[in-house]
């Protein structure tokens, strides 16, 4: 049979030499590795972070905790069109869609707008194809981790979790994420 | 003045047991101290070979890790199958700890303390045969083992008893005959007089290397360390001969294991390199205080070693364990002795 790597090795069952029966030679050398760690560690820091505190920047293509952005003015940006509902592979995504009234306008962009919008977080596989599919640039997925909880209902992420806050502060920055799907695009056409 | 003279002696006596009774506290709390911190130690050793930082979440550089562990130890219920062997099962630890703590009675820590104007010899008791009532409370730690395992009425527990006993009495034999190399050398049982035949750098280890490195895989093999941890076994047997054990009566066990570490430490620094003695460095520097400093010194170095070999090598094959025990060891600590027994006549007649 053809091998599928070139990595496989053949076991021999030799018998040991003098040195190796010794042992020692073996365990100076691995003790010689260990101490290049030890050392390396002590003087330069670990590989490790202190987690809580601490925290590694994730790359742009980290898909995780989905926003709903607003406009410059704060207003929804999702006009509940449904595309992206239709676009997720796992159906994680449901919306009841609702007509803006008058006097919503600085509420919700479109004259259109998502009464209910619900994502399954365990459903739900990040593929980020929700993103790809929105034409209005109103959902995005984060570095943010998804919590984890005891009750399935809780995963079940309504509006509340997923809208972004009105004011400058609550805002989540995408710009990194934006930035990387059109280098993606660009690349792929 | 008739009472005179019986009036000085159960002074001088009645100081004398003050004198020795505060040692001993003294050196119980260090021990237990070292052996607490060694647990971080070894953690923390861990970490770094492993390019970790390891624990640090108590106190700065996890310094409380080792109080809260005990705490925590105390928390745990203290559960006991029902069908243990209740009274042994009890004893077990107890009698680990006990062994593991009375070793350090005869290790010569330094020279004297000038405390109030009388010389204290830091020893607790300079037996003439130290060295032989080590060997025999190492020996009687197997019973803490054993007993522990069995009387847990639990296979696990049972066989890895067996195994960690197998282990110990054939590591034992070899690390005897290691030692009578040594005796001969010096002439002497004592562990004092041992640390001041090596003065300056006239350590037995370049006497000795071939002797100290049985010595030393065998301290390896009883203080049940990696790579010969036949008696824990957490990858086959579940958790060895403490499987049944929970609450303090497990943290005794552990406990008692960094004991035994500490003092085989002690030991292997007592008798192959020097003791208490330093090149340039005089022990009773600091009125008597540079003595147990560089023994210290010496004995962090050797539990160094033995956590860095822990966390470098895999552990022994069970057939492989015994093979090196008796087929290599054993062979060549007799042929150790015979060469040393030669050179003693040779050079020194």
């Amino acid at each position: 049979m053809q091998p599928l790597t070139n990595r496989s090795k053949v076991v021999v069952n030799k018998e040991m030499n003098f040195w190796e029966r010794l042992y020692l030679p073996a365990v100076f050398k691995g003790m010689w590795v260990t101490l290049k760690h030890f050392v390396r560690t002590v003087l330069k820091g670990s590989a490790t972070v202190r987690y809580p505190e601490q925290k590694r920047p994730f790359a742009p293509v980290w898909r995780g905790w989905h926003v709903l952005k607003r406009d410059e003015q704060g207003r929804e940006r999702c006009t509940a069109c449904g595309l992206c509902a239709v676009a997720c592979p796992a159906e994680a995504i449901t919306m009841v869609a609702a007509e803006r009234k008058k006097g919503e306008e600085h509420l919700y962009r479109e004259e259109k707008y998502a009464a209910v919008y619900e994502i399954n977080m365990l459903r739900c596989i990040f593929c980020g194809l929700c993103e790809e599919a929105c034409p209005k640039e109103a959902i995005f997925l984060t570095d943010r981790i998804v919590p984890a909880d005891y009750v399935r209902q809780n995963f079940i992420f309504g509006k509340d979790l997923l809208l972004e806050g009105v004011e400058p502060e609550k805002r989540i920055d995408v710009s990194k994420r934006q930035k990387h799907l059109t280098e993606a695009a660009l690349s792929q056409s | 003045m008739p009472f005179y003279p019986s009036v000085m002696i159960i002074l001088f006596t009645a100081s004398l047991l003050l004198e020795k009774a505060i040692l001993v506290v003294v050196l119980f709390l260090i021990t237990l101290g070292v052996a607490a911190y060694a647990t971080l130690g070894e953690r923390k050793v861990a970490a770094a070979i492993q390019d970790r930082i390891g624990p640090d979440r108590t106190g700065p550089f996890g310094i409380l890790q080792p109080i809260a562990d005990g705490v925590k130890f105390f928390m745990k219920e203290d559960f006991m199958p029902n069908s243990a062997e209740r009274w042994l099962y009890i004893l077990a630890p107890g009698a680990f700890m006990f062994v593991a703590c009375m070793t350090g009675a005869v290790i010569p820590w330094g020279t004297e303390l000038t405390l109030f104007g009388r010389p204290i010899p830091l020893q607790i008791a300079d037996l003439n045969i130290g060295i032989l009532y080590i060997l025999a409370f190492t020996s009687l730690g197997v019973y803490g083992v054993m007993v522990g395992g069995w009387a847990s009425n639990n296979k696990y527990s049972l066989y890895s008893a067996i195994r960690a006993s197998a282990q110990m009495i054939s590591y034992e034999l070899a690390m005897g005959l290691a030692l009578i190399a040594v005796i001969m050398l010096t002439g002497t049982l004592s562990l004092r007089e041992m640390a001041q035949q090596q003065a300056g750098f006239n350590w037995n280890v370049w006497y000795q290397p071939l002797g100290f490195l049985i010595f030393f895989v065998c301290a390896l093999a009883e203080c049940n360390r990696a790579p010969f941890d036949m008696a824990e076994c957490e990858t086959e047997l579940i958790g060895g001969y403490h499987t049944e054990y929970s609450s303090m009566k497990l943290g005794f066990f552990l406990f008692a294991e960094y004991i035994n570490m500490f003092i085989a430490c002690a030991v292997i620094a007592t008798v192959y390199f020097g003791g208490y003695q330093f090149p340039g460095v005089d022990p009773s520097w600091l009125g008597g205080l540079m003595g147990p400093i560089v023994m210290f010194a010496k004995t962090f170095f050797f539990i160094f070693v033995f956590m860095w070999i822990r966390w470098t090598l895999p552990r022994f094959r069970y057939d492989q364990l015994m093979q090196l025990g008796w087929k290599t060891l054993v062979p060549l600590a007799l042929a150790n002795m015979l060469l040393t027994g030669a050179g003693v006549l040779l050079f020194e007649k």
